[in-house]
């Protein structure tokens, strides 16, 4: 069980929390004027890399507040985290 | 130690308080355990702990047990065993005994009291860190307690310093991220034979600790030779252990084979307890060392260049020599032994390690795999980090060249019966990968998971193919370490504690009222309200009758219920619902859908705006959570500008709902100061008012197309509510329903239940809603519905079906086909499928919905329906059977 900092709360058991994909994916402001191709990537693609990996958790069970967290795919550890429209650390590799 | 009486496969036996069954067993002269679960080949005990392959027990007393080896549990008075020929059996009976769990955050969780695991702690604990050690035996000292060597006086004194926490017969089976970790406590088993209900039987322990040291220890291993699998042939350091510490005196003579200096060393043992040794045999020239030093000493004939080739057995099925010659298995000559014992080398307890994606290297000179990194979260020591101590040089060998009929009695994994004939077989067949031949030959599949035969199979497939042990893939393990009991993992949260139940504040009544109920969710919800001996279909059709004609009433109180509020609410929530919502008047209601960004509906409700800056969502029983994840994701993660803040009120509130035409004279009288008229209060309209005395809010919505009303209050005065309702009602007739008529009479006006009839790739233009879809504004979803897939023709659409023959209910889930594939022999291509399905009272025919290919257009046409091997005609409808004129809901 992933033991999962959050910036709202500090370390928690990951039972508490629910996952949020790729972070940093925003909503797009010019959906109108988008491609079916490009929308079609928004709704259905999300990047998988080996290794560090910026994404979203939500601390269901706790203060509720979405968040963002590097994590490592491949040994599981977590780099830092951070609140959603603050400044993304550098990646920890 | 005090004497107790137990049972073994109907014997009594006696035996003393602190010795495991295994030791109680053979100090008994029990060398025959069992056969073997697949060649019925008679079978011994063989080690000393977990890694026992043969020596399985079922217990009858006290809380029972399925499966275990009789090397890790203890004898007490009044324990009723049997053995157990490789498969056990779950227990008829419900085990009353008490389990629980304990969480610790420590510093330092140390695995293993052997010396090595005990210095470790010390250290630990001496600077300052908070300490727990799991150890599997019942007082510390690992290795040490076996062979009886003191343990020094320091490291026991570790135990006792106050941030130490010492928890012997634990076993720690799970090493997980970050310093997760799960152990199981046996605490009561070894007291009594009792069940025990008040003391927990078995603690789960989850561990969080900043480092976990891992001090696991060694199994030994035995060597592959054919027959190897005769009652007295065992691991030297076990046999050792039972004859020299717990005086075991059923072998007279025995001889040892040895690839290592540990043989000699459990030689030296046997012979000082008064075992005759006949011979050590070891595969090696060159042994040296104080061990072997021992052994001459001691006048024990040693014979090297030499191992086991073959094994003979007496007339009761147990060992009486092993035949001894060259690794290539010329020159064999048999030597007389009650007890064969086997020293193959140390294989380290490497599983913790493994579970966190730790490789073990192979170290041949030690003729092992070890796990030596570490990083923050682990470290080795002891034997697992290489540290063997003694003077060993043991030689990297598995068995000696056997026929291929001495391969097929060479056995390699005990318990599964799997022999080097299987590996030849296996590595013949074009496997060279440890994970390809474990699963063709079943090795390290068993209750022990290949303690002993792991290495060993690695090994031989490594001879076979002339390569080292650790170039045949790596040892991969997973947990539980041990077999662990689910009760114990479940601890108190059984029976009604195992899931939450939620109750509506009226479910007394409900149950009062003899309805069974139905679960959604974690939701209890009245089915239907029998009267008598009614069954469901008898009063399911009167309850919808009632209320189509009189009045019926409903315990809603599980639609999730979600408080909006903020100045920013009504935008927002023009952006979450596929319509308008800014534009709601105080005091009204509208239905609504939510789409996801992919355009597809995934839940819908009726929303109340109360004030200005404040509405009152409510979602489906089942989505309430995820819809507030799903709003407070946008609100946190797109639209922080926005100023809403969302809060659950679903246990707040309770809903009584009163449905049909007599509905508001009902109400009238419930409220006698509310002006109920149609033009006073119209549809989709609340009023607040008085209700049997209790300040209400009331909303006319309607589920089944009838004249209603949602009574809404405190849910602390739910069952009050429901109770005058009932009472209040009697002159009308009042009729208690639940979900069964809900879902009949919603699907008779073509009312989506989302999650039945839809599955998360329906848009709101596939179930003929294109009028709940505004073109005024944007929403979460909307540009999903021009893309080409989404917008293409031939969809399937919601679309009713009405059997031709008006008395088969079709069941739902059924695939819907073409007429003209009435006849068709399958496959047949399937054109949609029924979602909902039911009698209907008031059509008084069967009647369903579902979805179909381009369904919208096909009003009309005929299709076949195949279900149960036979063919059911339908005809296409609208999705809407009764009052399609929506006059009732005026009453």
């Amino acid at each position: 069980m992933l033991h999962i900092p959050c910036p709202y709360c500090g370390p928690r058991d990951e039972t508490e929390f629910h996952y949020g994909s790729e972070a940093g994916v925003a909503y797009p402001e010019n959906r109108e004027e988008m491609s079916d191709e490009e929308w079609g990537k928004f709704v259905f693609i999300r990047s998988n890399p080996k290794g560090w990996f910026a994404e979203r958790w939500v601390h269901s069970a706790g203060c509720r507040r979405w968040f963002n967290v590097w994590r490592n795919t491949v040994t599981h550890e977590f780099g830092p985290s951070y609140k959603p429209f603050t400044q993304q650390p550098k990646s920890p590799a | 130690m005090s004497t107790v009486t137990f049972t073994f496969d109907g014997k009594t036996y006696e035996g003393r308080t602190g010795d495991t069954l295994a030791a109680a067993l053979l100090l008994n002269g029990v060398v025959h355990f069992t056969d073997s679960a697949y060649r019925e080949r008679p079978r011994g005990i063989v080690g000393l702990g977990h890694e026992e392959p043969n020596a399985l027990v079922y217990v009858d007393s006290g809380a029972g047990e399925p499966m275990i080896a009789a090397t890790v549990i203890e004898v007490v008075d009044g324990l009723i065993a049997r053995s157990l020929q490789g498969a056990g059996d779950l227990p008829d009976t419900r085990d009353e005994s008490r389990y629980d769990k304990k969480f610790i955050h420590a510093d330092v969780v140390v695995v293993g009291a052997g010396l090595a695991g005990l210095a470790a702690a010390g250290e630990q604990a001496k600077a300052g860190k908070d300490v727990v050690i799991v150890d599997d035996q019942p007082t510390p000292g690992g290795h040490a307690r076996a062979t009886g060597e003191s343990i020094p006086a320091e490291l026991l004194a570790v135990l006792d310093l106050p941030n130490v926490k010492y928890l012997p017969r634990t076993v720690m089976h799970g090493l997980y991220d970050q310093g997760y970790s799960v152990a199981s406590e046996r605490r009561t088993d070894h007291e009594s034979s009792a069940v025990s209900k008040d003391k927990a039987r078995i603690r789960t322990w989850h561990f969080r600790a900043d480092h976990t040291i891992l001090a696991t220890g060694a199994f030994q291993r035995h060597i592959v030779f054919a027959n190897n699998d005769l009652p007295g042939i065992m691991l030297s350091h076990a046999a050792a252990t039972y004859v020299a510490r717990d005086g075991v005196a059923v072998f007279k003579t025995a001889v040892v084979v040895t690839l290592d200096n540990q043989g000699y060393r459990d030689a030296v043992r046997l012979h000082n307890a008064g075992v005759k040794v006949n011979a050590i045999i070891d595969l090696r020239t060159d042994a040296s060392g104080p061990s072997v030093e021992a052994a001459k000493a001691a006048g024990i004939e040693i014979i090297t260049g030499k191992t086991a080739v073959d094994a003979c057995a007496k007339e009761d099925g147990t060992v009486k020599c092993v035949s001894v010659g060259n690794p290539d298995g010329s020159e064999a000559t048999c030597i007389d032994g009650d007890l064969i014992a086997l020293s193959g080398g140390w294989t380290p307890t490497v599983h913790l390690a493994t579970y966190i994606g730790v490789k073990p290297t192979w170290d041949a000179s030690l003729a092992a795999f070890l796990v030596k990194s570490s990083n923050q979260w682990y470290s080795t020591a002891g034997m697992l980090a290489g540290d063997f101590g003694g003077d060993d040089s043991p030689s990297v060998f598995f068995g000696a060249a056997q026929t291929d009929e001495q391969a097929l009695e060479a056995f390699v994994d005990f318990q599964r019966d799997a022999t080097l004939r299987d590996v030849r077989r296996a590595i013949k067949a074009g496997m060279q990968s440890i994970e390809h031949v474990k699963r063709y030959t079943a090795i390290g599949t068993a209750h022990d998971q290949g303690k002993t035969s792991g290495t060993i199979t690695m090994g031989l497939i490594g001879q076979a193919l002339d390569r080292a042990p650790d170039e045949i893939g790596s040892l991969t393990f997973r947990p539980p370490y041990i077999p662990v009991p689910f009760a114990s993992l479940a601890g108190r949260e059984r029976g009604i504690l195992n899931e939450p139940e939620r109750k509506t504040p009226i479910h007394a009544l409900h149950v009062a009222a003899k309805a069974p109920m139905e679960d959604v969710g974690q939701w209890k919800r009245p089915w239907y309200f029998p009267v008598g001996n009614e069954d469901i279909q008898t009063s399911l059709l009167r309850e919808c009758a009632a209320v189509r004609a009189g009045v019926g009433v409903m315990d809603a109180s599980t639609l999730g219920k979600i408080d909006i509020q903020g100045p920013d609410a009504g935008e927002f929530l023009d952006r979450i619902y596929t319509n308008m919502f800014s534009t709601l008047k105080v005091g009204a209601s509208r239905y609504g859908f939510m789409c996801g960004i992919d355009g597809m509906v995934f839940d819908d409700g009726v929303t109340t705006r109360l004030a200005e800056d404040h509405f009152l969502m409510t979602t489906t029983t089942g989505g309430a959570a995820k819809v507030l994840d799903w709003l407070e994701e946008w609100l946190y993660t797109e639209w922080p500008d926005l100023k809403v803040y969302c809060t659950s009120v679903t246990e707040q509130i309770s809903t009584v709902a009163i449905v049909g035409p007599k509905s508001r004279n009902l109400l009238a009288k419930l409220s006698p100061g509310l002006d109920a008229s149609n033009e006073a209060f119209g549809f989709m309209e609340n009023k607040f008012a008085d209700v049997a005395g209790i300040p209400a809010r009331i909303a006319r919505i309607s589920f089944s197309g009838e004249l209603a009303y949602e009574i809404n209050i405190d849910a602390w005065y739910g069952s009050h509510i429901w109770a005058a309702v009932m009472s209040e009602g009697a002159e009308f007739g009042i009729t208690p329903y639940g979900t069964e008529a809900m879902h009949v009479l919603r699907a008779e006006k073509g009312y989506v239940i989302l999650g039945q009839d839809t599955d998360g790739t329906q848009t709101p233009m596939d179930l003929g809603m294109d009028w709940i879809v505004s073109k005024k504004k944007d929403f979460i979803g909307k540009r999903s519905f021009s893309r080409s897939d989404t917008a293409r023709e031939g969809r399937h659409q919601l679309v009713g079906f009405l059997p031709v023959d008006g008395q088969v209910v079709i069941p739902e889930g059924a695939y819907v086909t073409a007429e003209s594939d009435a006849s068709s022999k399958p496959p047949v291509k399937h054109i949609g499928y029924v979602t909902s399905s039911y009698m209907s009272a008031e059509l008084g025919r069967s009647f369903a919905m579902g979805m179909l290919a381009n369904g919208a257009a096909r009003h009309g046409e005929i299709v076949a329906v195949p279900f149960d091997g036979k063919v059911v005609m339908a005809e296409v409808t609208e999705p809407l059977f009764v009052d399609k004129e929506n006059t009732r809901r005026d009453g």
